[in-house]
């Protein structure tokens, strides 16, 4: 096999870039724990109504005791459930979603939310919202003609309201 | 010096079994050719009416229904019958001409080419009535009619056809001729061949036991979790299976018409070999934002991920250092002052310097793609579509419309209507990509999400933004369906071209040094394909196993 000395120099670059950025990414999942959600949890999507933690009277935004705060929402064609969220700029957040139908997905401007809503799972993201005003909350996943409409409202307000 | 008879017997058999070998290529060819570019035609026009429907400038367009029709079956038409197609297409094409030898059975070969179609043409139906707007991707628990699942397993099934040709075709080639090299366009042919049997089972899985049955009502639910993951598996390697004919005309046709040599012969093998063994158990990139696997094993789909950026490394290493020695046989001077010397006027060498200059692009979006974390960025943004549409239709179908130009006259025997008209339709699919999805990726960082028909968000702040750059996009849409159409009429001309083409011969791109062995590592695909069965059981053991024992409920299936 015939291997010229430019093509071995560029292998050590390309080998370089590539152990740089695998590195990069694994430093920063285990040194600093940052992860895409993945909380393999399941739930029976039929029976949501019925759910401890997803019935109608337990969605919205709750707060523990350390101030930070549970957010608990379904998404189900063509919206979010509660449809409007206030919540504190600066406060880590706790998202938990569960669909009723079909694939879901949500995605909040000028933040780092980004979920898949899986029915017959339950999503969790963590967050902290760092601009102050109303941001939609989009879905992003296809779920039918009237994808379109799907979305809810995000109010961040100033800490002390 | 005379021969006896039963040489000359022998001799013009060889000749005959050839030509033979070669119509019969040129022909499963050409009928395959065919079908991908009118797939091509019908798509782009469906494209340039998503781009100015979403845009909201014209509203007496803005119909979801009809836009969700036509994205299922622009993603249709393009990502699965353009190039299942030319991968048919020119597959045929090579063998016949690298081994000069047929299909191992030319009426198994048209079956598979008539179910594929016949498929095609069901899944066409249903997305056509608006009774499969569930997208390319159909992601269940939405439901189409049960004909277009039907359909699009027959398109795949009818692939398999050709995947059988291609490694029989390989296999008897080799007994033929023990310890040669097989060439190199069959080499990168063949394992594509065998890369889409191993991507294709993915969805095919889903489709059997899932989607097919759940659709007709014998089954009552699916776990969509389950399904997302089969899908991936198909998902990410099926870009390398429409990316791999690019590759071999950049390895096998590129250097040879910029009149110079491939710069190694053994390095396109490696490329090859890793582009396979790093295209399938990789997929989980796709499902980093979903709920039903857990971050260790989309770290490890990661490492994958990343590794099959080599392969394209040393691609563009090859490709570009090629053209550079023919470019410096034309006389062509500079560190990158070369690049003005390479033959403009060729459109396989405007098609190969182009497409290397969209990847660059597309590989740089790509590694934002495959990022663990920063994908949390992009995901479902239109910077999703902004980037395959920059490095398949770009990179990818920019490397088919060449090869189109070159195969044409030698199968037709007619020359190209218009070379000149060639170039120039290639530097407008070029511009047009450009100006489409350079914008296309930008909206997607200011968070416009894919696959909407419109944006009725009350939020001027966030919605205001995207306007500008919609509209950049509907005239790279235009520019594009212009460079289709110029693309079309050049070939329907050449057809009726009375002047003949001088030059029928077809001949691929010598290495400089040529290979006279090389390890059987890069000259077989057993120990390859063993390496797979084990990196799978690795990568989709586990995480497909669990769903039979994390207590999983389905979901039952529903319209659109
Ligand atoms: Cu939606
Ligand atoms: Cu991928």
């Amino acid at each position: 096999m015939h291997v010229d000395p430019l093509e071995k120099r560029w292998l050590y670059v390309v080998g370089g870039i590539v152990a740089f950025t695998i590195a990069v990414q694994v430093y920063y999942a285990a040194a600093k724990n940052i992860h895409p959600p993945s909380n393999v949890q399941t739930i029976d999507s039929a029976k949501l109504h019925l759910s401890k933690e997803f019935a109608e009277d337990k969605l919205g935004v709750h707060k523990n005791a350390d101030g930070s705060l549970d957010v608990t929402m379904v998404a189900a064609r063509y919206g979010f459930y509660p449809q409007e969220i206030v919540v504190p700029i600066d406060t880590p957040v706790r998202l938990r979603i569960a669909s009723l139908d079909v694939l879901h997905g949500l995605l909040v401007p000028y933040s780092n939310l980004n979920l898949m809503v899986v029915p017959g799972y339950i999503s969790e993201g963590n967050t902290t919202f760092t601009k102050l005003g109303e941001f939609p909350m989009i879905c992003n996943e296809y779920c039918g003609i009237g994808h379109d409409y799907m979305y809810a409202r995000v109010r961040v307000v100033p800490k002390n309201n | 010096m005379s021969i006896t008879a039963e040489e000359a017997g022998r001799l013009s058999r060889t000749q005959s079994t050839t030509a033979s070998a070669i119509s019969l290529g040129n022909r499963l060819g050409m009928s395959n050719l065919w079908v991908a570019f009118m797939a091509l035609l019908l798509g782009l026009p469906m494209g340039l009416y998503q781009v100015a429907e979403r845009s909201g400038y014209f509203p007496w367009l803005e119909s979801s229904h009809v836009y969700f029709a036509s994205t299922s079956t622009h993603g249709v038409l393009m990502a699965y019958v353009l190039t299942t197609f030319f991968m048919m297409g020119y597959g045929y094409h090579s063998m016949a001409h690298s081994l000069k030898i047929k299909t191992w059975s030319p009426l198994f070969s048209w079956v598979g080419f008539y179910l594929a179609v016949f498929g095609t043409a069901l899944a066409a139906l249903m997305l056509l009535t608006g009774k499969a707007s569930v997208m390319y991707t159909f992601y269940p628990p939405e439901m189409a009619n049960p004909l277009f699942y039907i359909g699009a397993v027959l398109l795949v099934v009818g692939s398999w056809f050709w995947c059988i040709d291609m490694i029989a075709g390989m296999t008897q080639w080799k007994k033929q001729n023990p310890g040669k090299p097989v060439p190199l366009v069959m080499f990168g042919t063949t394992i594509n061949a065998l890369l889409w049997l191993w991507t294709s089972a993915g969805v095919a899985i889903e489709a059997l036991f899932q989607l097919v049955p759940v659709s007709l009502g014998l089954k009552e639910t699916l776990d969509p979790g389950m399904a997302r993951t089969l899908f991936s598996w198909t998902l990410h390697a099926i870009v390398y299976v429409w990316l791999i004919p690019a590759y071999i005309a950049m390895y096998t046709l590129v250097p040879k018409l910029a009149g110079g040599k491939l710069f190694s012969d053994e390095f396109a093998r490696i490329a090859f070999v890793m582009l396979f063994i790093f295209s399938v158990p990789i997929g989980f990139h796709h499902l980093y934002m979903d709920p039903q696997q857990a971050a260790g094993w989309k770290l490890l789909h990661m490492l994958g991920t990343f590794m099959v950026a080599v392969p394209t490394f040393l691609t563009g290493f090859t490709v570009l250092a090629s053209l550079e020695i023919a470019s410096r046989l034309r006389g062509g001077k500079g560190v990158f002052g070369w690049m003005m010397s390479v033959d403009w006027k060729e459109p396989m060498v405007v098609a190969g310097m182009l497409a290397m200059f969209m990847l660059t692009f597309g590989g740089f979006g790509g590694l934002i793609n495959a990022s663990y974390s920063l994908n949390a960025m992009i995901h479902n943004t239109q910077w999703v579509t902004g980037h395959f549409h920059l490095i398949f239709g770009g990179t990818t179908v920019i490397m088919y419309l060449a090869v189109a130009y070159w195969v044409w006259p030698k199968i037709t025997g007619r020359q190209l209507f218009s070379k000149a008209m060639a170039v120039w339709q290639l530097w407008l699919w070029f511009i047009g990509m450009l100006v489409l999805t350079l914008p296309w990726h930008y909206i997607g960082l200011l968070w416009y999400p894919r696959r909407v028909s419109s944006t009725p968000y009350e939020h001027v702040g966030v919605v205001a933004q995207w306007g500008i750059y919609e509209l950049m996009m509907v005239v790279g849409g235009a520019i594009l369906v212009v460079s289709g159409l110029l693309f079309i009429y050049n070939l329907i001309r050449t057809h009726f071209n009375k002047t003949a083409e001088r030059d029928l011969t077809v001949s691929y791109a010598e290495a400089i040094h040529p290979p006279l062995k090389v390890p059987n590592i890069l000259n077989s695909l057993t120990f390859w394909n063993w390496a797979m069965v084990a990196y799978m059981l690795i990568s989709y053991g586990y995480p497909l196993l669990q769903f039979f024992f994390i207590g999983t409920h389905g979901a039952i299936p529903y319209g659109i």
